[in-house]
C-alpha cells in the first residue's frame, strides 16, 4: 500500500541531499572561507588588503596575469570557431560519422599533462617534427621550441596544445545544440528557396548563438585554470595565474600568497561570469 | 535516370568530405600513435637524428620507470585515490541525484544552480586552503586527502549527471512496482537502478578517469604518496627524454580505455555536465 504521511514525504528529498550538501559545504564552502581568510589577512596578522599589494608590487605578478590573457585571446576565439566548423560537419551525418566523432572525443579522456608530453614528442629537438624536417632536407639544425629565451615560441605549442585538447569540449556542446534544432525550419526554408548560406545565417547561426556564447563563456573560465601544460612545456619562463598559485604554495610554502592568487583568480572568474549573466540575460544557463 | 544526373556533385562532395575526415583523423590521432611509438622505442634510435621512425624497440624504459622511477607507487596511488573518488561520489552522489530527479521541493532550484555554479568556478584554488585543513585533519599527503579533494570536484557535475540519468528511467516503473506491494526504496533498487546502470556505471567511470588525470590539486596535496600526474609533473621532466614519453603513454592509456568502454555514454556525458 502506499501510504506515506504528508510529514514524511516533505523531509525525504532533503534527506538525500543531506550528505551531498554536507560534504560540499566541509569541502568546498569551508575551504572557500579559508581562502578568504589567507588572502585577507597579512602575514602579521592584521586584516587588510596588504597580500594583495605585495602582489601587485611583483612584476611576476603581471606578468603572469598578462600571459593568462594572452592565452585567454590567443585560444578561446579560435577554439570555439573551430569546434563550430567541426560540430556543423558532423551534424552533416555523412556515412561513418559515428566514429569521426569518437575519434573527436578521444582527447577528452586525456589529461593536460598527456597532451603536454605529445606535444614535447613532436616539437621537441628529436621530436618527430624537427626529424622529420631534417631528413628531407628542409632544415639543417633542429628548431628548438623549448628553453629559456623561446618563451615566444613556446607559447605557441602552448596554444596549439590546448587547441588539440581542448576544442573537442566545446565540440560536443555546439553538436549537441545543432542536433537540436528541428529540421522543419530547414524543411520550410527549402520551400521558399533559402540557398544554404540564408539557412546558415538566418537559421542555425540564431539558434545556435546561446550555445556559442555558453561555449565562450565556459572555455574563457576554464582558460584561467590551464596549469599542466604550460609548467611541463615551458615551467616558469612563462608565468601564469595558475601556475603562480602552485609556485607560492609548493615551492615557497607561502600559503598567504597562493591563496591570495587563487582568490584573484576566483574573483575574475565570477566578475565575468556575472558580467555574462547580467549582461545577456541568457535564460538557458538555467537548468 | 537520375542516377546519371547527380553523380559528378555527389562525387565531388563525397571526394571532399573523406579530404576533411582524413584530416581531422590525422589531426585528432597523430599525437597519440606518435607518442606511443617514442614510449616503446629504443634510446639509441631516439637519439639518431636521421631515423625519424625507430626501428627498435625495447620495454627497458617501462622497466626504469616502473622501478628505478617509482612510478609503479604513483600509478598504484593515482587508481586508489580515482578509485575512492569514484566510489564516494558515487555513493554521495545518487541520493542527491535522485532527490533531484524524483522529487519536486522547495529550494529545488537553487541547488540546481549550486551544482552548476560550482561547475564554473575555479575549483583548483580550493587547493590550498584544503592542504592546510587536512594537515589539522591529519590527511594531507595521503590517498584520502587526494580523494577527498578530487569528490569535492567532481560531486557538482555527477550529481548533475545522475540526476538527468535517473530522469530518463520513467517514473511510472516505480509507481508500478509501488502499486504491486514494494516500498519506495524497494522500487527503485529493483527496478529503477537496473536500468540506470549503465549510464550510471559510465558516469562512476567518467569521474574515476577525472581523478585519474588531474593534475593541479593532487600535486599540491601530495608529497611522498604521489599520483602519476602529480609524479610527472616533479620528476619526468628533469629526467631523459625518451622516459618522459613512456610516462606520458602511461597516462594515457587507461583513460583511454577506460573511455572506450563507455563512449557511447561520453558525448552524452559531456554534453550534460557542459552545457
Amino acid at each position: 500500500m502506499i501510504s506515506f504521511s504528508q510529514r514524511e514525504k516533505k523531509w525525504i528529498p532533503y534527506l538525500l541531499f543531506l550528505p551531498a550538501l554536507i560534504y560540499l559545504a566541509g569541502f568546498i564552502g569551508y575551504p572557500l572561507v579559508k581562502t578568504l581568510q589567507l588572502a585577507f589577512i597579512s602575514e602579521k596578522g592584521k586584516v587588510g588588503i596588504e597580500n594583495f599589494i605585495t602582489l601587485s608590487q611583483d612584476s611576476t605578478f603581471w606578468k603572469a596575469l598578462k600571459n593568462t590573457l594572452y592565452l585567454l585571446i590567443a585560444i578561446v576565439p579560435l577554439q570555439v570557431i573551430l569546434a563550430f566548423l567541426l560540430a556543423l560537419f558532423v551534424d552533416g551525418r555523412f556515412k561513418g560519422y559515428m566514429t569521426v566523432l569518437y575519434i573527436i572525443c578521444i582527447p577528452l579522456a586525456l589529461s593536460d599533462v598527456s597532451a603536454a608530453l605529445m606535444s614535447y614528442n613532436i616539437f621537441t629537438s628529436h621530436g618527430f617534427l624537427n626529424k622529420f624536417l631534417m631528413k628531407f632536407g628542409f632544415i639543417d639544425v633542429p628548431i628548438y621550441f623549448f628553453g629559456l629565451g623561446l618563451s615566444s615560441r613556446a607559447f605557441w605549442v602552448i596554444v596549439l596544445t590546448e587547441l588539440w585538447r581542448a576544442t573537442p569540449l566545446v565540440f560536443v556542446i555546439l553538436l549537441a545544440s545543432l542536433q537540436v534544432i528541428s529540421k522543419d525550419y530547414f524543411e520550410a526554408a527549402d520551400v521558399f528557396g533559402f540557398s544554404s548560406w540564408q539557412k546558415f545565417f538566418h537559421i542555425t547561426l540564431p539558434l545556435t548563438m546561446p550555445s556559442l556564447q555558453s561555449a565562450l563563456l565556459i572555455r574563457t573560465l576554464f582558460s584561467f585554470q590551464i596549469f599542466g601544460v604550460v609548467w611541463l612545456l615551458s615551467g616558469r619562463d612563462i608565468p601564469i595565474l595558475a601556475g603562480e598559485v602552485y609556485y607560492q604554495q609548493a615551492e615557497l610554502s607561502n600559503f598567504r600568497l597562493a591563496a591570495t592568487y587563487g582568490f584573484i583568480i576566483a574573483l575574475i572568474c565570477i566578475i565575468i561570469s556575472w558580467a555574462y549573466i547580467t549582461l545577456l540575460k541568457t535564460k538557458h544557463l538555467e537548468v | 535516370m537520375k542516377s546519371q544526373r547527380i553523380p559528378v556533385a555527389l562525387k565531388i562532395k563525397q571526394l571532399v568530405t573523406i579530404i576533411i575526415v582524413g584530416f581531422i583523423v590525422i589531426w585528432f590521432l597523430a599525437p597519440l600513435v606518435l607518442i606511443t611509438i617514442s614510449a616503446f622505442a629504443s634510446p639509441s634510435d631516439y637519439y639518431q637524428i636521421e631515423k625519424v621512425i625507430p626501428t627498435h624497440f625495447t620495454l627497458n624504459q617501462f622497466k626504469s620507470l616502473f622501478f628505478g622511477l617509482e612510478a609503479w607507487k604513483a600509478i598504484l596511488n593515482s587508481i586508489k585515490v580515482a578509485g575512492l573518488t569514484m566510489l564516494l561520489s558515487f555513493i554521495i552522489g545518487l541520493p542527491a541525484g535522485y532527490a533531484l530527479s524524483r522529487y519536486i521541493f522547495s529550494g529545488k532550484n537553487f541547488l540546481k544552480l549550486l551544482c552548476l555554479a560550482t561547475k564554473m568556478f575555479p575549483l583548483m584554488v580550493l587547493a590550498v586552503p584544503l592542504l592546510i585543513i587536512f594537515m589539522k585533519m591529519g590527511v594531507s599527503d595521503t590517498i584520502w586527502g587526494a580523494s577527498l579533494a578530487h569528490t569535492a570536484m567532481v560531486l557538482p557535475i555527477i550529481i548533475l549527471i545522475f540526476s538527468s540519468i535517473l530522469s530518463g528511467v520513467s517514473m511510472d516503473y516505480e509507481e508500478a512496482a509501488m502499486i504491486f506491494g514494494l516500498s519506495r526504496i524497494h522500487a527503485f533498487f529493483r527496478i529503477t537502478l537496473p536500468l540506470a546502470l549503465p549510464g550510471l556505471a559510465a558516469s562512476a567511470i567518467f569521474a574515476f578517469v577525472l581523478s585519474w588525470n588531474e593534475v593541479f590539486v593532487a600535486t599540491i596535496l601530495t608529497l611522498t604518496n604521489r599520483t602519476l600526474p602529480a609524479h610527472i609533473l616533479k620528476t619526468a621532466m628533469a629526467s631523459p627524454d625518451y622516459l618522459k614519453f613512456t610516462a606520458g603513454f602511461i597516462m594515457a592509456v587507461p583513460a583511454m580505455v577506460f573511455i572506450f568502454f563507455v563512449r557511447k555514454h561520453l558525448v552524452t556525458m559531456w554534453g550534460i555536465s557542459l552545457k
